[in-house]
């Protein structure tokens, strides 16, 4: 096995684990979205208009939640040493870690999504819509993620700072997210639009994500 | 091979660890670095593998491998083990070998001389503080590479398992390996070079365990030189 394929394999076994994050986040999106519900009454007309918003932001929340551990906790055991000293490029190891978490925290989502949509009032096209849009926006949430895990690896219970430091710059993420999937039922844009916008941010988080990652842990490891 | 150091400083959090380090070690040869808690001991091994940035001098690697960075021909075996608790020992081991190495590496053979193949299939959540260090042990076994830098080795193991390290690096050393390694103890082989690490700048007094402990890199006992000025090298390795 290769060096990025056996990161690949470790960091979703750790992953789906005892201890490990991956159920976390989709248990806490199913939580938050069914409490809206709840809240809100019974009003379908209400709820099928705010539904993908609801949606789309307890994704975002969802994905930041084991975000913290991803270099953290191979900060804490010395792992990170001897990946920095390892002969794959740090880049595309962030990459390849990036990768494995979004399978096993952002593509459980998109799984889960069509689930709550039915609590929210949602119809068959905009359900469609809202998986489409999850499945190609979360990995920008965990890639641009990458950014803050990686800032905030040296500092103990960084959790809520990588939060700060992450959620302004997915607001893009979450308004072409949401305009996209609000297009197909009720908005005045074609889907189109805003849904190529959010692939083109995907695109440029997965390649600006990595590298920045990389060189925010080479300059605390010092 | 010869890895050689000229001049290294130190410096963290503002505050200078240690300054004007020299020694050179070659193949087959075992270096003790010594010094009193703080002294920069870890500082230094880190710094050899990149991992702390050289404030100050040279740090070169003679016929290495000149595509490659020191830290990616050596192998750290620091304070931590580097072991994920949920993983069993036999997929740690083979993580490593898998990302360290670059082909695919038996690992039945380094489990059974560190004395964990029983063990395989235990997560290494359950695994003592011993058998940890063991397991990071066998990393060292089964990917092959010429440097190995020992943050002190012998922590946490019992007698057996001291005497089977010894051997391992009495191996290495006989394959033309180069050995660093920091320890208060004794290794239980001859350290070949030993370079001491005081706590200022000024040469050190030397029997030290009282005040006027200060000092560069100078050798107490009649271990052979390591201050000595060595031939500038060339080229290859790491500039600061």
């Amino acid at each position: 096995m290769t060096a990025l394929a056996a990161m690949l394999v470790r960091d979703m076994r750790i992953a789906v684990r005892v201890g490990g994050g991956a159920l976390m986040g989709v248990l806490f999106f199913l939580v938050v979205a069914a409490m809206v519900p709840f809240a809100l009454g019974p009003d379908l007309a209400l709820l099928k208009r705010i539904g993908p918003a609801i949606l789309w932001l307890a994704a975002l929340l969802a994905s930041l939640l084991a975000l913290d551990r991803l270099f953290a906790a191979d900060q804490e055991d010395g792992s990170l040493d001897l990946i920095l000293m390892g002969r794959a490029p740090l880049e595309l190891v962030v990459a390849i870690k990036g990768v494995a978490h979004w399978l096993t925290t952002g593509l459980p989502l998109v799984v889960a999504a069509p689930l709550i949509g039915l609590f929210l009032n949602l119809d068959g096209p905009a359900e469609a819509a809202l998986v489409l849009t999850l499945l190609v926006g979360t990995p920008a949430l965990t890639f641009i993620g990458l950014i803050g895990a990686a800032i905030a690896v040296t500092l103990r219970r960084g959790g809520l700072l990588v939060a700060v430091l992450v959620l302004p710059l997915t607001v893009p993420v979450l308004i072409f997210g949401v305009a996209a999937a609000n297009a197909v039922s009720s908005g005045p844009v074609p889907f189109g639009t805003p849904f190529t916008i959010l692939c083109a941010l995907t695109l440029a988080s997965l390649v600006v994500g990595p590298f920045a990652a990389a060189a925010a842990l080479r300059q605390e490891m010092e | 091979m010869r890895l050689t150091a000229s001049n290294l400083a130190c410096r963290r959090g503002g505050r200078e660890v240690f300054a004007g380090v020299s020694f050179s070690v070659a193949s087959g040869e075992l270096l003790a670095i010594r010094g009193r808690n703080g002294a920069g001991k870890s500082s230094l091994l880190r710094m050899v593998v990149g991992l702390v940035r050289v404030a100050d001098g040279q740090l070169a690697l003679e016929a290495g491998d000149p595509e490659l960075a020191i830290g990616e021909q050596a192998h750290y075996l620091g304070h931590q083990d580097a072991l994920k608790p949920s993983l069993s020992v036999r997929e740690n081991l083979q993580f490593w070998a898998d990302f360290l190495g670059t082909g695919a590496a038996a690992i039945g053979e380094p489990l059974a001389r560190v004395g964990l193949e029983t063990l395989a299939d235990l997560p290494a959540a359950y695994l003592s503080a011993g058998q940890r260090r063991r397991l990071s042990i066998a990393r060292l076994l089964v990917v092959t590479r010429p440097i190995w830098l020992l943050d002190e080795p012998l922590s946490a193991l019992d007698a057996v398992a001291q005497q089977s390290l010894t051997e391992f690096m009495r191996g290495h050393l006989a394959a033309g390996g180069v050995i660093l390694a920091a320890t208060h103890g004794a290794l239980g082989l001859p350290a070949a070079r030993e370079v001491w690490l005081g706590q200022a700048s000024s040469p050190r007094v030397e029997e030290g365990w009282g005040g006027g402990s200060e000092g560069g890199a100078t050798t107490p006992a009649p271990a052979p030189r390591l201050a000595t000025p060595t031939p500038s090298p060339s080229g290859k390795g790491e500039e600061p």
